[in-house]
């Protein structure tokens, strides 16, 4: 075995309570204890053994992280990327100390220092001086070490001029500077770093990244960072990890990992069928098909801006007596929830349903979506009594273009170009003269 | 497992419930300052009266009470000048349930702090713990300002030997306040109903303290329920109090001990509950 692991991660699982906590919850916390007081296993982390965030099981309890085994030597920046809920964050909690594991361990050497947030701690009444030394503390170091490095601290952040005035006089970006100031001087043999780079403008950016790059190069330090900026990773990770439901997919050098997950993210089809009972759901309803359709109810992947797009579902309902409400999400390839919608005008929004198999489709209006990938996912569920049935996201894909037709309106109009925002909707302008 | 000694840390899914850490609090002792100072600095930033503040509270209850329940209601105060009787009692019990109620909502008012970094848990309860004593201090200047007023006006009290166990009280008021907060702070992560309780709860547990009549009083009037008064903690802390600073007051070793007893085994629970649950709370809270 080699010497140089700083940290070496053992079956390491993290279990999550899902739902509400209130009156019911006493009843089953009882159970669990008197389960564990009789020596027997946690009868609540016995059943979800499945991690698969995307379809219900049994249980309440979702596994976050589930047997995740990895070392990391000395000296190396790792990435560590994946999609949301794919357990980045979780790591990086039980990483920092913040919440413990649910099993297993995690062994180091040397000190360890996390940024899951930057300014964690500051108080707006207090002067920037004080909150420095405040905001060090609170990260671990000691009073000197930040007397030490407060010039340091200062001249990084670009305060001097500040330094007695209270944070809430500060501008945003000044704020962040100094936040990013005090935990960039944190003196430690591993950082752990969360996506705190999303912040400050592109100039502090670039210094931080610089910051960070010496940081890992320079100083033989053990960097762990997590990021959606693809960019900064590639930028000075030589090792990256890939997350996928809360297991390792894969963990190898930066280049590969990018690709795999690229390919990964971005493989999705424009609709998914399934046999009957193979699909996603449970023992209520199941899932049969999901297509992306035209106006002509044909298949298809690539549509207008101007086209009216049809998302089609088909479920097969195996037990009556339930109030099955749908929903779509809509997500952009960056990730960003554009918008989500329910079945509520529909006959079936309120409705008991019997056994049978259901068809609905929920129509997109043309002149709606920006163009670029929209990757979509599916719910059926009943929010009253708080059950899902089945919750896939990134179950379908469809690409919006735009054929810059002149026989249709479009949002366009005449401008050319990149046309900016998350949508491109074409809305209807009044006039008062 | 046979490299074990190689690595300096480890984080495991089952802790121990009696490490305390205690090393890894001594090695965060500057955040604790810190934390006080933030306390009290932002306690009277941008007000005209600045630390002046701490005064006003307890004097004005002093007022309030002389003249509710010395006046209003007639209740006796051992023969001693009723503002100094009621001060007396207000300023410890204040100390006492400004602990009790910050620390027991220490997880929630920090869940942010405590969801992003980790330092030693106890820092915080303790950090509260250390700014009310500040306040306490402020507090008790203006007590024995009251004193000597009313030394000069030739009212009937005296200073006894009783007074030299001060710094006990101090501390046992402290620990009771902490390691009742920590029980109920580590109870209400997941259910919140026991926070509710807490702030009536300790306005009414002040009645069932000795802050606004004598324990003589109590057992003269009520003997038969005069015991809950008795085996409050609080109640022979506040009367050791009086009895070393005004003389007067029901003082024995007993019931002093008594209350140690209590501190103790509170603490001890509260400790170990505390931090059992500081590993999981960010979870639940």
């Amino acid at each position: 075995m080699s010497n140089n692991v700083a940290i070496k991660v053992e079956n390491l699982s993290k279990a999550y309570q899902l739902g509400q906590i209130g009156t019911g919850t006493i009843s089953r916390d009882l159970e669990r204890w008197y389960a564990r007081m009789r020596g027997k296993e946690d009868p609540f982390l016995q059943i979800g053994e499945s991690n698969n965030q995307h379809t219900k099981s049994e249980s309440d309890v979702v596994w976050s992280l589930k047997d995740i085994n990895f070392e990391i030597e000395q000296g190396d920046a790792v990435g560590i990327i994946g999609r949301n809920g794919a357990g980045k964050s979780t790591l990086l909690k039980i990483l920092s100390k913040v919440t413990a594991p649910t099993t297993g361990r995690i062994s180091g050497k040397g000190r360890i220092a996390s940024l899951l947030e930057v300014g964690t701690g500051f108080h707006p009444e207090l002067s920037g001086r004080e909150n420095i030394f405040l905001n060090g503390a609170i990260l671990g170091m000691r009073k000197r070490e930040i007397q030490r490095k407060l010039d340091e601290i200062v001249d990084f952040a670009g305060i001097e001029r500040y330094l007695d005035t209270p944070v809430k006089r500060y501008s945003s970006g000044m704020y962040v500077r100094l936040a990013f100031a005090v935990a960039a001087h944190l003196e430690s043999e591993i950082l752990i770093v969360d996506e705190v780079l999303a912040v400050g403008d592109a100039e502090f950016q670039k210094k931080c990244l610089g910051k960070m790059g010496e940081v890992s190069k320079g100083e033989g330090r053990t960097v762990l960072f997590v990021s959606h900026n693809m960019k900064s990773i590639v930028g000075f990770c030589n090792n990256c990890m890939l997350l996928n439901n809360g297991k390792i997919e894969m963990i190898n050098k930066t280049e590969s990992v990018l690709r795999k997950y690229e390919e990964t993210n971005f493989k999705i089809n424009h609709y998914q069928e399934w046999h009957s009972n193979s699909g996603p759901g449970d023992h209520i309803v199941k899932l049969l098909s999901i297509k992306a359709i035209d106006e002509n109810k044909n298949k298809n992947r690539e549509f207008d801006v101007t086209d009216k797009i049809g998302i089609e579902i088909q479920y097969e309902v195996l037990e009556s007596n339930h109030i099955l409400w749908h929903g779509l999400n809509f997500y952009d390839e960056f990730e960003n929830n554009l918008f989500d919608s329910h079945n509520v005008n529909s006959k079936w929004y309120n409705e008991i349903h019997p056994i049978g198999t259901f068809t609905t489709t929920a129509w997109i209006p043309g002149n709606f979506l920006n163009e670029g990938k929209i990757i979509i996912g599916v719910a059926i569920f009943n929010h009253k009594r708080h059950e899902i049935h089945l919750h896939t996201k990134n179950i379908i894909a469809i690409n919006i273009i735009d054929k810059l037709r002149t026989d249709i309106i479009s949002a366009r109009g005449l401008t050319t170009g990149k046309f900016a925002g998350l949508l491109r909707p074409l809305l209807n302008w009044t006039y008062e003269k | 497992m046979e490299h074990k000694e190689e690595y300096s840390w480890t984080i495991e899914a089952k802790a121990s419930l009696f490490d305390l850490k205690f090393s890894e609090i001594w090695a965060y002792r500057d955040l604790l300052w810190l934390l006080v100072r933030r306390d009290f600095v932002s306690f009277y930033k941008q007000t005209i009266l600045g630390p002046l503040w701490f005064f006003i509270q307890p004097l004005f209850t002093t007022i309030i009470f002389t003249f509710i329940f010395g006046n209003l209601a007639g209740i006796s105060t051992d023969g001693l000048p009723k503002p100094l009787f009621y001060m007396a009692g207000i300023t410890a019990w204040n100390y006492f349930a400004d602990c009790l109620t910050k620390t027991s909502t220490v997880f929630k008012d920090n869940a942010g702090i405590f969801g992003k970094v980790y330092f030693p848990r106890l820092i915080m309860p303790l950090s509260i713990v250390v700014s009310n004593l500040v306040r306490f201090g402020v507090q008790m200047l203006l007590f024995i300002l009251m004193m000597v007023y009313y030394y000069f006006t030739g009212a009937p009290f005296h200073i006894t030997w009783a007074i030299s166990l001060f710094p006990v009280i101090v501390i046992l008021m402290a620990l009771l306040g902490l390691g009742a907060g920590m029980i109920i702070s580590a109870m209400t992560t997941k259910y919140r109903d026991l926070a509710f309780l807490v702030t009536f709860g300790v306005q009414l547990l002040m009645y069932a303290t000795t802050v606004i009549y004598p324990l003589s009083e109590a057992l003269k009037k009520y003997p038969a329920y005069a015991w809950i008064i008795q085996y409050n903690p609080m109640t022979p802390i506040i009367e050791t109090f009086r009895y070393g600073f005004l003389g007067e007051g029901t003082f024995s070793w007993g019931s002093l001990s008594y209350a140690i007893a209590i501190t103790t085994t509170l603490l001890f629970f509260g400790m170990i509950i505390f931090n059992k649950v500081e590993r999981n709370f960010v979870d639940t809270v």
